[in-house]
């Protein structure tokens, strides 16, 4: 029997770049790859690199969707390249890879996540209870909550779905739902010693511009409930610190703590 | 002071400690420096966090005691000098066993979430070659939870991160470290990074050979750096091949299997049903060390026992599923969406994959000092700690241990020049003529197939098991493919060009190999990672030896160094009976 082949279109362009002179380009090129049992779309831009286009640009490292960088679009969805495999794609027509779209891209495959590191630093680190920690006690159910969250691989395909950074393109208001989970795992850190981390995701990451259409969950590759156990979670908190009026009147009166 | 002709023409940037790779190791040897008040900066060849050590799994090994209350450092350099096979640089070992545990709580207190106990400490499980259950985890995913802690701990501490750059040359002046040049891997110039002091942790080998579980940027980096500029390396024929690499199917062909599946209960079986590796180590049985569990698995194929595909089978299904989902969350899910196999269902087809570099730069156990003033090496890069074979869960450790280590270390020494050490224009313009030939050549040979030819080599000829015939085979082939790369021709432009950092790479990838076949075919005996059929068990010359490694000129020198003698204390402990 001879092999089937696949017919992949991929985006092939780079950003303007002032200094060398090169100009912003991009188009859709035709590839066609053999497929073997067991492959996945990694494999085909490997395939493609090694025969027809070495310079194709694309992020990978681990091969086993543990690092995250190799996200991109498949057919238009948000996906790690590293993770789809070919006999779940329909082989009839052509496979579209393309770059994330809600960062600018760098060339092919590749864009420009660095907004998303800036974002990270931004967010206080963690600060223990307790320095010494022989006197932690500190059990499983404690950490369940936190160890979700911190499964994180980092991909940003949550992201690049987000529609508020991507239709909205709102990175000057919003930290996305990436930094809602770090935010999450922080404040449901068992010995965490910050009480400002609801605040701060109310008013530094802007979570009230979330509208939980849970796009971000459905893409997770750590298949994170990011809409139900962090953003959520987090919705309810900054209401109760916010805007819960029995807490309100306790403050006015001082018989809780002021915000 | 007038400024020199490189400073005008390339990007350039001035710390007083550079570190080059951000794994483990790196990003803790960041962290101290730059706690100790100077200027770091850390290059990243990826996007930060995405290194190597992400892909660790089943643990970081400590003496804490939290499950086995006996347990302690002494009992942990025990075990790593059996598991080395008495090869280790004993100090490193000691070092390591004495100080691991302080770690751990180090990166519990920058908010690292490990398991945890019924009494509210930190869970440990038991491995391969460990006397008592001693790796902290988080579930299979330790490495992604050290990485992650390191680097919220290290975006914090001041240190200036450079992310996706390549560095090619180091640079020195009168002999000693000056800094370093590279590319950006997204436009293609060249970046020029003056330092006293320069801390190497860029891991390992791997992506040599054709197996592998090592990620793309394995590509020998430090060890073909160090090299080049005239520092000794050792022991390079010790490449660790994990038992248990999955060899079917195809598309995750090579992915490791965690040690963690046998530290939970995995048996090990041939086509026969047998758990053959009670002909082996009847006592330890699927929780032998590393080298002995992949020679067993070889030998099982090799004599018609295997699995369908070439391997033997791996069960845990046993252990029920709700067990084997809590305690192996990554690997089930992994294999079940990636390659269809569900592992509460049934085995998977094993067998070894090229794994870990005990060999590396030669370094002083206390500062991670390598034979060039202000060189350092810390983490897979460096050799000595894990002798002949490392154990599992002694590597994530040696990365917080060293990482640290060499922090200090290169604090120390920076601390004592007195001048900004200085780059010379002569050197910049030879490195940037090299970085350049590939794209000079309009026909020439893909960097791509060189490197597949190199990969079927190394795997064929210098795998895990050797001998004289092949190995020499092998370095007449390594000639051949060293002619072959220096006419290598890449197209397109410098800008994000896999093919020509892979052009650049497969130089140091060729230097490494080299150094393993060539230290391989010196070292007559078989000890721990390193297999000679034509000369089987140990041999008491080379028990007491160390390879060595050094340029000159063109010439690969090979030599042997005496192994530094234990103090006697030490000793005792090292051949103390296991109870």
């Amino acid at each position: 029997m001879a092999k089937a082949e696949a017919t992949f279109h991929v985006f092939r362009g780079e950003a303007a770049d002032a200094e060398s002179g090169v100009e912003a380009s991009g188009e859709y090129q035709e590839y066609k790859v053999p497929v073997e049992e067991g492959m996945v779309v990694l494999d085909a831009m490997h395939y493609i690199q090694g025969e027809d286009a070495p310079d194709l640009a694309v992020r990978w490292n681990c091969k086993a969707a543990k690092c995250g960088s190799c996200s991109a679009e498949i057919n238009g969805k948000p996906r790690l390249l590293c993770k789809q495999r070919m006999d779940a794609l329909p082989l009839d027509e052509p496979i579209v890879v393309s770059p994330l779209k809600t960062f600018p891209l760098v060339k092919d495959l590749v864009t420009d996540v660095s907004w998303n590191y800036k974002m990270n630093a931004a967010i206080p680190p963690f600060q223990p209870k307790e320095e010494d920690t022989d006197k932690w006690e500190v059990f499983e159910n404690d950490v369940v909550r936190t160890q979700e969250f911190r499964k994180c691989i980092e991909c940003f395909l949550c992201q690049d779905v987000c529609h508020v950074l991507r239709n909205h393109d709102r990175k000057d208001a919003f930290a996305g739902p990436r930094f809602m989970v770090r935010l999450a795992s922080l404040d449901m850190h068992p010995m965490d010693a910050r009480n400002d981390r609801v605040k701060y995701t109310k008013e530094e990451a802007g979570i009230g511009l979330c509208n939980i259409t849970k796009c971000c969950t459905e893409v997770c590759p750590e298949d994170i409930k990011i809409t139900d156990n962090a953003i959520i979670p987090m919705k309810e908190r900054v209401v109760d610190e916010f805007y819960d009026p029995v807490m309100k009147v306790l403050r006015g009166i001082g018989l809780a703590h002021k915000k | 002071m007038a400024k020199k002709s490189y400073e005008t023409k390339y990007e350039c940037h001035t710390h007083d400690v550079l570190v080059i790779g951000a794994g483990g190791a790196g990003l803790r040897a960041a962290i101290e420096a730059s706690s100790q008040g100077l200027s770091v900066g850390l290059i990243c060849k990826s996007l930060l966090g995405k290194a190597h050590t992400v892909m660790a799994e089943g643990g970081v090994a400590a003496s804490m005691g939290n499950v086995d209350p006996d347990d302690g450092w002494k009992t942990h350099f025990r075990d790593t000098i059996h598991g080395g096979k008495f090869l280790n640089n004993y100090r490193m070992a000691e070092l390591h066993a004495k100080e691991s545990a302080d770690r751990i709580r180090e990166l519990e207190r920058w908010g690292a979430v490990f398991d945890r106990t019924e009494k509210g400490k930190i869970m440990q499980r038991p491995f391969g070659g460990h006397t008592y259950r001693r790796l902290c985890h988080v579930g299979d995913h330790t490495g992604l939870e050290i990485i992650r802690t390191l680097q919220d701990k290290g975006v914090h501490s001041g240190i200036d991160v450079y992310m996706e750059a390549t560095i090619t040359h180091l640079l020195k002046e009168d002999g000693r470290i000056s800094g370093c040049i590279g590319y950006w891997r997204e436009s293609g110039r060249c970046v020029i990074f003056n330092a006293k002091a320069v801390i190497l942790a860029t891991g390992g080998i791997g992506k040599g050979f054709k197996v592998t579980s090592n990620s793309w940027e394995y590509t020998a980096d430090g060890q073909g750096m160090a090299y080049r500029a005239g520092a000794e390396l050792i022991d390079m024929e010790f490449v660790q091949f994990h038992p248990t690499g999955m060899v079917w199917p195809n598309g995750v062909k090579g992915l490791l299997i965690t040690e963690a599946v046998r530290g939970e209960g995995g048996l090990l079986t041939n086509s026969e049903g047998e758990r053959f590796m009670k002909n082996v180590d009847p006592e330890r049985m699927e929780l032998s060390t590393r080298d002995i569990v992949a020679k067993a698995i070889n030998k099982e194929v090799k004599e018609g026992r295997g699995s369908p595909h070439g391997g033997v089978f791996l069960d845990i299904s046993h252990r029920g599923p709700e067990y084997v989902r809590k305690k192996l969350p990554g690997m089930y899910r992994q294999l079940l969406e990636f390659a269809d196999v569900d592992i509460t269902k049934g085995p998977m087809e094993v067998g070894p994959t090229t794994h870990y570099t005990m060999g590396g730069i030669r370094v002083d156990a206390d500062t991670a000092q390598t034979t060039i003033p202000g060189l350092f090496a810390c983490g897979e890069v460096a050799g000595g700690m894990h002798g002949a074979n490392r154990l599992g869960g002694n590597s994530l450790s040696d990365l917080l241990v060293f990482g640290r280590r060499a922090g200090l270390g290169a604090v120390e020494y920076a601390n004592g020049l007195k001048e900004q050490p200085q780059i010379d224009d002569a050197d910049v313009k030879a490195a940037v003529k090299e970085l350049s030939q590939p794209f000079e050549r309009d026909d020439g040979e893909n960097p791509y197939a060189i490197h597949k030819d190199l990969q079927e080599l190394m795997q064929s000829k210098v795998g895990i098991v050797r001998e004289e015939g092949e190995l020499k085979e092998a370095l007449d082939e390594l000639q051949t493919l060293k002619g072959r790369a220096k006419n290598i021709a890449v197209t397109g432009a410098r800008q994000f060009n896999p093919g020509w950092h892979l052009a650049i790479e497969l130089d140091n990838m060729l230097i490494a190999s080299e150094m393993v076949a060539r230290c391989a075919l010196q070292r007559t005996e078989s000890r721990g990672a390193h297999t000679r059929i034509d000369h089987e068990g140990y041999n008491e010359h080379w028990g007491k030896t160390n390879s060595t490694i050094n340029a000159n000129g063109e010439e690969m020198v090979i030599g042997q160094s005496t192994l530094m003698e234990m103090p006697d204390d030490l000793k005792a402990l090292a051949y103390e009976e296991k109870k």
